[in-house]
């Protein structure tokens, strides 16, 4: 997912009685389900919070592929190497595509991505950690491709219409990304060698509680919720969306073979859910301030890439100004 | 486990190995660009470009494949066997493709000399006799038609840019010169396949390929060596640069590392 902290700037709920005329029309839209588009009047800010809950959503998927072209080079057989090649080229796509339903609420594509690379921004903290063995490809898309499409599938509801349909698109391609993960999981297991199986519980070892932080903070620790939920562009609360995907993942961890590194796991027949320990939230906070194991080399590796690339987009725009006088002259 | 580095050659199998093996190449300087590209757009079309070459050198090497199986009692090889397990001096393919990717210049000058030749060879291959060649001629075509567009593209954008990005870019130029010569210099495999109708003449492909190069340059407003400098050639036989050793080592890792695996 991908924005799992989103600052609102809102102190405390408005009622439909405490709002202006303006802000109760708009309210009472979100409340009927009635999409609301570039055009629409809105509140600054609600503008202000998509604009950081889609710009975060737009970094995580740049910066997500760091991790994932991290093993590009060595994927293992033709095979894989086109089927990654083909999933970061479609995170690529996501990222474009996300920054344009962005900058339909006035805001510029690359000043958000100056703000990302001064880390004044934030991005899927999940990213920032290592992938240090082939199955942490697998398990990147089963286990994040997993946990992001939990919290997406209800943003293809939100009240913004082209995040909306954005996300529609999004999920799409992320379901065929998470199935594809699984298989790489499932055939080591199945058919690989005692190395391989090790490579595999490895990598859920170390990648089972990043993804749980994935659906950000606890529910009495997430001030900006009420809002987002009030505004619609959050439609469940982190808790339960974190308690949804261990319910549909354990079954598949089973499946596999494999064990999460949490004693505390186990079914409970009397809530109908899967029981879970606690995560350590100091690991979560400190890597969401940019202590994570890669977080200086996600942004640099992402800086140097526009930094040293500024020559190139500097003589793409020079060439198409003597194209123009050209044309002019001609 | 068979010896790839055992299998004997035919012209047809040795030719089918230098296609498959140029875009297998070139396709993994591709994945080593995955996340440095200037913009997002062009990550795009570097990995879309990755993709292609990555198909295409699947369907070649598959070929390849079965053809020495064919030829070779006992041998279970695939594309997977040939790509992942063959040392260097089996490699057939072009020394232009496996330089490094340098600057956004050498990656796009490198694309561009590669595209030119690219693209006429595969309409000649197209029309081969073989329907396996043709086949696969054809559908790679239609991509790197694409990829000469894109890559003439950005000749011309970044001769004909600002003052820094025509020096880099005619400093590409002059500095990948050398390994051209192997794009148009035809050997006894190469006259063995054009002779049994599966290939391209050497004439019409030095032809077409010059045109392209001469044309794009002088729209680009850049120069080049002479046809006739001295060129550094033996991808084709085996005979590598430093630069190649590397790039399989990493590729070849994982197959490498875990012999007895035999899925992933």
């Amino acid at each position: 997912m991908y924005a799992q902290l989103v600052e609102t700037g809102t102190k405390k709920l408005k009622t439909l009685e405490e709002m202006g005329p303006q802000e109760r029309a708009f309210q009472e839209k979100v409340n009927d389900e009635i999409k609301i588009e570039p055009k629409n009047w809105m509140p600054e800010a609600y503008r202000k919070t998509l604009i950081r809950q889609i710009s975060q959503h737009a970094h995580s998927e740049v910066v997500g592929m760091l991790p994932e072209g991290n093993w590009l080079t060595r994927a293992p057989s033709l095979k894989r190497k086109l089927q990654l090649m083909a999933k970061i080229q479609d995170e690529a796509g996501h990222g474009l595509y996300l920054y344009s339903a962005m900058e339909t609420l006035g805001a510029d594509r690359d000043e958000e991505i100056q703000k990302l690379h001064d880390g004044k921004a934030k991005y899927s903290s999940i990213f920032n950690y290592p992938t240090l063995n082939w199955a942490d490809i697998g398990t990147i898309g089963w286990l994040v491709d997993g946990a992001a499409i939990v919290n997406q599938v209800p943003l293809q509801r939100t009240s913004y219409g082209p995040y909306s349909r954005a996300m529609i698109r999004v999920c799409k391609e992320e379901s065929f990304h998470q199935r594809q993960g699984y298989q790489i999981l499932l055939t080591l297991m199945r058919e690989g060698t005692e190395e391989q199986k090790a490579m595999v519980q490895d990598s859920i070892n170390r990648f089972w509680w990043p993804a749980l932080m994935m659906f950000g903070p606890s529910d009495d620790n997430s001030p900006n919720s009420a809002q987002s939920m009030a505004w619609k562009i959050k439609r469940h609360s982190n808790d339960e969306l974190r308690q949804r995907f261990i319910d549909q993942t354990v079954p598949q961890l089973e499946l596999l073979g494999c064990t999460a590194p949490d004693p505390d796991l186990k079914w409970n027949e009397e809530t109908g859910h899967y029981d879970f320990g606690e995560i350590d939230w100091q690991e979560f906070f400190d890597v969401v301030q940019g202590n994570g194991p890669c977080n200086r080399e996600r942004i640099d590796a992402r800086r140097r890439a526009i930094d040293e690339g500024a020559w190139v987009r500097e003589a793409a725009v020079a060439h198409a100004e003597k194209q123009r006088q050209r044309r002019q002259a001609a | 486990m068979q010896n790839v580095s055992q299998i004997t050659r035919t012209p047809l199998t040795e030719y089918l190995l230098r296609l498959g093996d140029s875009v297998l190449v070139l396709g993994q300087r591709h994945a080593e660009l995955c996340g440095k590209a200037p913009a997002l757009e062009e990550e795009m079309a570097l990995m879309n470009v990755g993709l292609d070459l990555f198909g295409q050198a699947r369907n070649w090497l598959t070929y390849a494949a079965e053809q020495i199986n064919a030829e070779q009692a006992g041998s279970e090889l695939d594309a997977d066997a040939l790509a992942f397990k063959r040392d260097a001096q089996d490699f057939r393919n072009l020394l232009l493709v496996e330089q490094p990717n340098g600057d956004f210049a050498d990656t796009m000058a490198r694309q561009f000399l590669f595209d030119a030749w690219h693209v006429p060879l595969l309409e000649g291959l197209a029309q081969a006799s073989d329907p396996r060649i043709a086949e696969v001629a054809a559908k790679s075509l239609k991509e790197a038609t694409y990829h000469l567009r894109r890559s003439s593209e950005w000749v011309v954008r970044l001769g004909d840019g600002t003052e820094e990005s025509r020096a880099r870019m005619q400093r590409a130029i002059d500095n990948l010169w050398r390994f051209t010569g192997e794009l148009v210099q035809f050997d006894e495999v190469d006259q063995a396949m054009a002779d049994a109708g599966l290939a391209p003449d050497a004439g019409t492909l030095v032809a077409r390929w010059k045109a392209t190069v001469e044309k794009v340059l002088e729209a680009a407003t850049l120069s080049h060596p002479p046809f006739d400098a001295w060129m550094y050639t033996g991808g084709k036989t085996g005979h590598h640069t430093e630069h190649l050793g590397f790039l399989l080592a990493e590729m070849q890792y994982l197959p490498r590392t875990y012999p007895d695996a035999t899925v992933w």
